[in-house]
């Protein structure tokens, strides 16, 4: 098999992500928009490395206060008690209901965090020209695409907890600053793999395959 | 209009490895993928308009009860309380949390909402063909509102916190729930049954070409 597999690039079309209608760029730099549905076209994410790095950086940089700093503060009786999300899981926990406690964990702890790891992954596989595991990586991909919005889960937790305790004097919840840093985590990572581009994960295994074969 | 067979063998770039490739005149219900990457291509509904329109008319009901009804109550050492989607996201902003009480609303009210009236106008709009070119530019909009659009992950919440809250005083559930439920499952069957394809093949093209031209053209 000496035939390389081609592209819509390759052919010097671009594939509008919108309604994917194939049609020819306006220029070399200037792609233009679709003629069917008037969106921008673009052959690959405009600096797509770039800004899905930025993007990671800033989440793995909220990643921290969002774990550390309470998302929930109850005032009962004159005390006061601060939870942060592990907490928050552990109080799951201790009540009995580790069914709840392992969804919580696994989608307000872990799943940022498994996004982010296999985000930098992607990353960094594509800067140093892999051609390795592609089918992998594509994979890799959609997985963080599709339970990425999974993590909003805390967020929701916290202000349905807010919204109905609210007996003041007696007991009353506050959402601590946690759970600003925890939201940013969940959006700037959605923004992210939005911005990457999963095409770059074959464009250097067509360029392999094209030379050598 | 007659040639189906040459008219329908659309040629696509895979949007995830970009491979070139032809998408086959497909059985109703069959899918096609991307022969490098497994991507889906297409799907072939039965019935691509109707049915996501009858779909998206019981979701906009559904959502108006979703966020007008209660979702849970509480009852402890005599008082009661109730609170809905929008009053969850009000009370956020009342506590200080503005930014988290905007990402709130926006998934779970906007996003959902916004999803909703542009898919109706959309469905309504391209029975009529030509349907013109705006319509493409709201199933744009409808396409970029959808990951944003949280009903399931906002009714596993709701249950959590209703779970954790039970902890503390007697709750209940309210309709408003219900009618989450309702929404979830809606929201996924529009997403099955509707095929995107079917309504580029009826909007007026955005530099003004009228659809079958582009398909006797190709």
């Amino acid at each position: 098999m000496t035939t390389t597999p081609l592209t819509a690039a390759d052919a010097g079309l671009v594939s509008c992500e919108n309604c994917s209608l194939l049609s020819r760029p306006a220029g070399a730099d200037v792609h233009g928009h679709c003629p069917r549905c008037g969106g921008a076209l673009e052959q690959r994410h405009h600096h797509s490395i770039q800004y899905t790095w930025a993007l990671v950086i800033a989440a793995a940089i909220c990643y921290i206060p969002a774990n550390v700093l309470p998302v929930l503060t109850t005032n009962a009786l004159g005390s006061s008690e601060s939870d942060t999300i592990l907490g928050g899981v552990m109080l799951l926990y201790n009540t009995g209901s580790w069914p709840l406690a392992l969804i919580v964990l696994v989608a307000s702890v872990m799943v940022p965090l498994g996004k982010l790891i296999a985000l930098s992954y992607l990353l960094i596989s594509v800067q140093r020209g892999s051609i390795k595991n592609t089918h992998d990586r594509t994979r890799l991909y959609r997985l963080v695409e599709f339970i990425g919005r999974w993590s909003m889960l805390d967020v929701f937790v916290d202000t349905f907890t807010v919204a109905l305790i609210q007996l003041q004097p007696l007991m009353s919840v506050e959402p601590g600053p946690g759970v600003l840093f925890f939201a940013a985590v969940v959006v700037l990572t959605m923004i992210a793999s939005e911005t990457f581009d999963p095409r770059l994960i074959w464009d250097t295994s067509n360029v392999r395959q094209g030379h050598h074969g | 209009m007659m040639a189906i067979g040459r008219q329908n063998l659309e040629s696509v770039a895979c949007p995830d490895c970009d491979l070139l490739q032809h998408i086959p005149e497909l059985a109703p219900g069959a899918k096609a993928r991307c022969a490098r990457c497994g991507h889906v291509l297409a799907t072939q509904s039965a019935d691509p308009l109707d049915r996501p329109l009858a779909l998206t008319l019981a979701a906009a009901i559904a959502f108006i009860v979703a966020n007008t009804a209660s979702l849970m109550d509480l009852s402890a050492v005599g008082r009661f309380a109730s609170t809905t989607i929008p009053h969850g996201a009000y009370e956020m902003w009342m506590q200080g949390q503005r930014i988290t009480a905007v990402v709130v609303a926006f998934c779970a009210v906007i996003a959902p909402g916004a999803y909703i009236l542009f898919m109706l106008t959309v469905l309504i709009a391209v029975r009529r063909p030509p349907a013109p070119h705006w319509v493409g530019e709201l199933l744009r909009w409808s396409n970029s509102m959808q990951p944003w659009s949280m009903g399931e992950v906002l009714i596993l919440g709701i249950m959590v916190s209703l779970i954790k809250i039970a902890e503390l005083a007697s709750v209940g559930v309210g309709y408003g729930m219900y009618a989450v439920g309702a929404l979830v499952v809606l929201l996924a069957a529009i997403s099955i049954t509707f095929d995107p394809r079917e309504v580029w093949r009826r909007v007026e093209w955005a530099d003004g070409r009228v659809p079958s031209d582009e398909r006797s053209g190709r």
